[in-house]
C-alpha cells in the first residue's frame, strides 16, 4: 500500500500500475445503454387479408440465464396498433412508458366520441401505426444520432393511412424498413424463411386468410423454440385487425415433436 | 510480443486480421465493446444524364450482414414535390449504404426544397437544390452521413444533369456515376459505354494516331438498356444486390417510375 | 517433414503486426444439408462461392468424394474443404486396399475429427459427411475444431438456419428417397433465397447400399438474365500502339532452342 497521503487508501503505482482512469467517462456525452443487459430474442409478425399476425415469446434474458419467464413484450398502442419488441428490455420499459403518455395526449386530443368514421379502427386523427413508426423511427435515430442509443429492434403493425395492413420495423440504428413479414433477432434467420414462403410478396400476403396467418406464426414460434437456445415456449400473439387489437399473453406452444430423440445414440461411432 | 514469434503457431491463438488485432495503446481488457451508429445496408446506385432527360436506378434490396432485411426498400426518392406523394416533383436524390442516414438526408433535403418553394413562389432548380445538398453533407463533416448520394434532373436549359456526392460533401455534375456496394462493378462498364473510354475508331490511324470513338448523347431507350444489363452484371457477381431494380426516368414532363425485377438469390 | 510449410510463418507474423492484412480466402458462406431416409442418405449444397460480398463462382462443386460410398458437403474455407475431404479419401482409400474391405463412414468421420482436432480449428473445413456401408446408413456433421455431430438430419453454413427452418417444418421419421431429395432441395432452397452467402443453384448426392447417384445441378432456378443487347466491340476499336512479329527462325535470338529428334530419348513418356 502507498502509505503517502495523497495516495491513502489506494495500491501502489509502481507495483499494481496506475490506475486505468480510462474506466471513468470524465466527458464525453452521457449515455444509458451501451450494451444490452436483460434482453428480449425474436418478434415475428406477418400482414394477412385483413390485418397483420404479430408473436413474440414471454421470457426475458440475463445473458444465458432465463432471468424473467413471463415479461409481455407485445404492447397495444391505442388499440389499434401493437408493437413488438426486441432487445433489451429496460429500454423497452422506457419506451412502453413514453408510448403510454403518448397514447394519453392523444386521447385526450381527439376525443373519441366525436367519431363517425364507423370503418377505420383508428378515431379520426389518432395516430395509425405508419404514423407511430415514423415517430419511433425518428425517436430511435435521434438516439442513436445522440450515441445513446435505446437498444431495441422494434416492429410495428396496425394499419396505414390508406386502411391498409401496415407492417414495419426500427432498429437501434433507426434504420426502418417494411415487408409482407417481418421479424428480429433469431427470427430474421429462422422465422422469415418460414413466413416468406407463405407471403413472399404484398399481394401474397393479401391472400392469406387470418388463419392460416396464425397457424403460420405459430409454426415459427416452434421452430424458433426447437432452435434458438435464448427462447421460451409460452409466448404472447396479437392479431389487428379493422376491429382492433386481440392480445393473448400467456399462449403455450402445442403439437412440439421431439420424438426423433429417442433415436440419437451417440455423436459419432457410439452405437448404444 | 514474444509470442508473437513463438516457433510453433498453434501456440499463437487465432490470426488477426487488421480489424481484430489487439490495439496498442489500449489497456488490457478496456473498452471492448462500444456502440457503432452505423452499418452498411448493401444495394447499388446508378444514375446517366441524356440530352434532354436524366435516369436514376437503384435496386431494391435492404441487407444487414448476410440476411435479407427486405426485397423492396426503394432507394430513390422524388425531392420537393408540393403533395406527399411528391407527383409534381421534378428532382430524385438516390442514397446508398447506411439506410437510416439516407433517409435522414432525404427528408432534411426535401424538406428544406419545400421551404424554398414556399419562400419563394417557384420550385428549386437542379443546380441550387445540388448547391444545398452539398452543404446540407457538409454540416455534418464530424459526424456525416454515411451515404453515396446522387441528385438528378434537368438543368435551366432542359438538359438531363446529374450530380454525385461523398458522404461530406465534394461534388461534381457528371454525364454517368454509379453508387454503393457494386459500383466498381458498374463503373467501369458505364465508361466504356457511355463515355466510350478505351474505344477507338477502327483503321483510322496508327498507334497513338489511331481516333477515340467520338462521344454522343444516347437516347432513352439506349439508357434504360445499360440500366438493366449493368445491374443484371451487378447482380451476377455481388451478394448484396438483387430482388428489384427501380428506375425514374425524368423529362419534362415529369418522373415515370419504372419497377423491374431481377434476380432474388 | 509432412504436413504444412511454416517457413514463412515469422516473416507474415512480421509484416501482420506491421498492418499487412491477411489474404482474403474464397468462401464463407454457403448453405449445405444432409438428410437420412429409408434405404439411404441424401446430401445436397448450393454452387455460390464467395470472396467477401463478390461472387467468386456461380456454379462450384461442394459435394466432395471420398469413397464411391461415402460423399462429404463442405462448408467454410474452400481450399481447406477441397484439401481435407482430398487427404481423408486418399487415405481411406489405402486404409481400404489393405484391409481388403470398404471404407467405413465411421471410420472417414473419424479421420477428419481427429485431422481437424490436430489443427485446433485452423483448418476452417465444415462438413456433412454421409455414406452407407456394410453397418448401415450413416450421416454426420464435423466442425473445423473436431467436434462431431450425428443426426437424422443436418444443416451446415451460413445458410445453415434457413435450411433447418425447413427441416423443422416439414421432416418426419419416415421419408421415401423422393420425399428425402425434395426436402433437401427445398432446405437449399430456403438458403439460395434467403442466405446472401449462398446462391445458384442446387447439387444432390444420393448415397444408397448399391450405388450413388450425383445430381449436379438438380435444380436451376437462378439462369442468368439475358443481355438486352450485344457488346461486341467491332475488330479494331482497341488501340494497338506497338506490334511486333517474332518468327519461329528467329526465336532462337531470344531464348536457346535445342531441336529434339526421333532419337534423342527425351521424349516424354504419355500414355497411348
Amino acid at each position: 500500500m502507498d502509505h503517502r497521503p495523497q495516495a491513502w487508501g489506494r495500491p501502489r503505482d509502481d507495483v499494481y500500475g496506475a490506475y486505468d482512469a480510462s474506466y471513468l467517462q470524465t466527458n464525453g456525452p452521457k449515455t444509458a445503454t451501451q450494451s444490452p443487459i436483460v434482453t428480449g430474442t425474436s418478434v415475428i409478425a406477418i400482414k394477412f387479408k385483413d390485418g397483420v399476425v404479430m408473436a413474440a415469446d414471454n421470457l426475458a434474458s440475463y445473458g444465458s440465464l432465463a432471468r424473467f419467464t413471463d415479461v409481455k413484450r407485445l404492447r397495444p398502442f391505442l388499440s389499434t396498433s401493437i408493437v413488438g419488441f426486441g432487445g433489451d428490455v429496460s429500454d423497452m420499459q422506457f419506451l412502453d412508458r413514453h408510448l403510454n403518455e403518448l397514447a394519453i395526449d392523444e386521447a385526450y386530443e381527439h376525443e373519441s366520441t366525436a367519431t363517425t368514421d364507423t370503418d377505420s379502427p383508428s378515431k379520426t386523427g389518432q395516430l395509425n401505426a405508419a404514423n407511430l413508426h415514423k415517430y419511433l423511427s425518428k425517436l430511435m435515430y435521434r438516439r442513436r444520432s445522440d450515441f445513446d442509443p435505446l437498444w431495441n429492434q422494434v416492429l410495428v403493425a396496425g394499419f396505414d393511412a390508406h386502411a391498409k395492413p401496415f407492417l414495419a420495423s426500427v432498429d437501434l440504428r433507426g434504420t426502418t424498413f417494411t415487408s409482407p413479414s417481418l421479424a428480429t433477432g433469431f427470427g430474421a434467420m429462422l422465422a422469415q424463411p418460414i413466413m416468406r414462403r407463405f407471403a413472399a410478396t404484398e399481394e401474397d400476403a393479401a391472400a392469406l386468410t387470418r388463419e392460416q396467418a396464425v397457424d403460420v406464426v405459430k409454426e415459427c414460434m416452434k421452430v424458433l423454440f426447437y432452435r434458438d437456445a435464448r427462447s421460451l415456449d409460452r409466448y404472447s400473439i396479437a392479431v389487428v385487425t379493422k376491429d382492433g387489437v386481440e392480445l393473448s399473453e400467456d399462449e403455450q406452444l402445442e403439437k412440439q415433436s421431439w420424438a426423433f430423440a429417442e433415436r440419437i445414440r451417440g455423436y459419432g461411432t457410439q452405437v448404444v | 510480443m514474444a509470442a508473437m514469434f513463438s516457433q510453433n503457431p498453434l501456440m499463437n491463438g487465432p490470426n488477426y486480421s487488421v480489424n481484430d488485432a489487439p490495439r496498442v495503446n489500449a489497456p488490457e481488457g478496456a473498452r471492448e465493446h462500444r456502440f457503432d451508429p452505423y452499418t452498411d445496408n448493401g444495394g447499388s446506385t446508378l444514375a446517366i444524364a441524356g440530352a434532354e432527360f436524366a435516369v436514376m436506378a437503384g435496386d431494391t434490396r435492404l441487407t444487414s450482414g448476410y440476411s435479407i432485411n427486405s426485397r423492396h426498400h426503394p432507394k430513390l426518392f422524388k425531392i420537393g414535390g408540393t403533395t406527399a406523394d411528391q407527383k409534381d416533383a421534378t428532382i430524385v436524390l438516390s442514397v446508398v449504404g447506411f439506410a437510416a442516414d439516407g433517409e435522414a438526408l432525404k427528408e432534411k433535403l426535401d424538406a428544406v426544397c419545400k421551404m424554398y418553394r414556399h419562400r419563394h413562389g417557384k420550385p428549386m432548380s437542379v443546380k441550387a437544390c445540388a448547391q444545398r445538398l452539398s452543404t446540407i453533407l457538409y454540416q455534418k463533416r464530424f459526424f456525416p452521413y454515411y451515404a453515396h448520394a446522387i441528385l438528378g434532373g434537368l438543368d435551366e436549359e432542359g438538359k438531363g444533369a446529374v450530380y454525385s456526392y461523398d458522404p461530406v460533401g465534394s461534388y461534381e455534375r457528371e454525364q454517368c456515376r454509379a453508387g454503393g456496394a457494386a459500383a466498381s462493378l458498374i463503373m467501369p462498364f458505364l465508361d466504356n459505354q457511355v463515355n466510350f473510354k478505351n474505344q477507338h475508331i477502327p483503321n483510322s490511324g496508327e498507334g497513338h494516331a489511331l481516333q477515340e470513338r467520338e462521344r454522343r448523347p444516347l437516347t432513352r431507350n439506349e439508357v434504360e438498356v445499360l440500366v438493366k444489363d449493368a445491374f443484371d452484371g451487378a447482380v451476377e457477381r455481388h451478394i448484396e444486390v438483387g430482388d428489384g431494380l427501380q428506375m425514374m426516368v425524368i423529362t419534362k414532363d415529369g418522373i415515370e417510375e419504372v419497377l423491374l425485377p431481377l434476380k432474388k438469390d | 517433414m509432412p504436413g504444412f510449410d511454416f517457413s514463412n510463418y515469422n516473416r507474415n507474423a512480421a509484416l501482420h503486426a506491421r498492418g499487412v492484412p491477411l489474404p482474403k480466402a474464397t468462401s464463407t458462406g454457403t448453405t449445405i444439408v444432409g438428410c437420412i431416409y429409408e434405404g439411404g442418405v441424401v446430401i445436397a449444397a448450393d454452387t455460390r462461392a464467395t470472396s467477401g460480398p463478390i461472387v467468386a463462382d456461380k456454379n462450384c462443386e461442394k459435394l466432395h468424394y471420398i469413397a464411391p460410398n461415402i460423399w462429404c458437403a463442405g462448408a467454410g474455407t474452400a481450399a481447406d474443404t477441397e484439401f481435407t475431404t482430398a487427404l481423408i479419401s486418399s487415405q481411406l482409400e489405402l486404409h481400404s486396399l489393405s484391409t481388403g474391405r470398404k471404407p467405413r463412414v465411421v471410420t472417414c468421420m473419424t479421420m477428419l475429427k481427429q485431422h481437424l482436432f490436430r489443427y485446433q480449428g485452423h483448418i476452417g473445413a465444415y462438413l456433412v459427411v454421409a455414406g452407407v456401408d456394410p453397418t448401415g446408413t450413416h450421416l454426420f456433421t464435423v466442425h473445423a475444431h473436431g467436434s462431431t455431430d450425428k443426426l437424422p438430419y443436418v444443416t451446415m453454413g451460413s445458410g445453415s438456419l434457413a435450411a433447418m427452418s425447413v427441416f423443422e417444418t416439414q421432416w418426419k421419421p419416415s421419408l421415401t428417397q423422393d420425399e428425402a431429395v425434395k426436402l433437401c432441395a427445398d432446405a437449399i432452397e430456403a438458403g439460395i433465397w434467403n442466405d446472401l452467402g449462398s446462391g445458384s443453384n442446387v447439387d444432390v448426392a444420393i448415397i444408397t447400399g448399391d450405388k450413388t447417384t450425383l445430381r449436379r445441378n438438380y435444380i436451376r432456378p437462378n439462369e442468368r438474365t439475358q443481355k438486352l443487347k450485344s457488346y461486341a466491340f467491332p475488330k479494331g476499336t482497341t488501340a494497338v500502339l506497338n506490334e511486333k512479329i517474332i518468327r519461329k527462325a528467329e526465336l532462337g535470338n531470344f531464348v536457346s532452342v535445342h531441336e529434339l529428334t526421333e532419337e534423342s530419348g527425351d521424349k516424354m513418356e504419355v500414355d497411348t
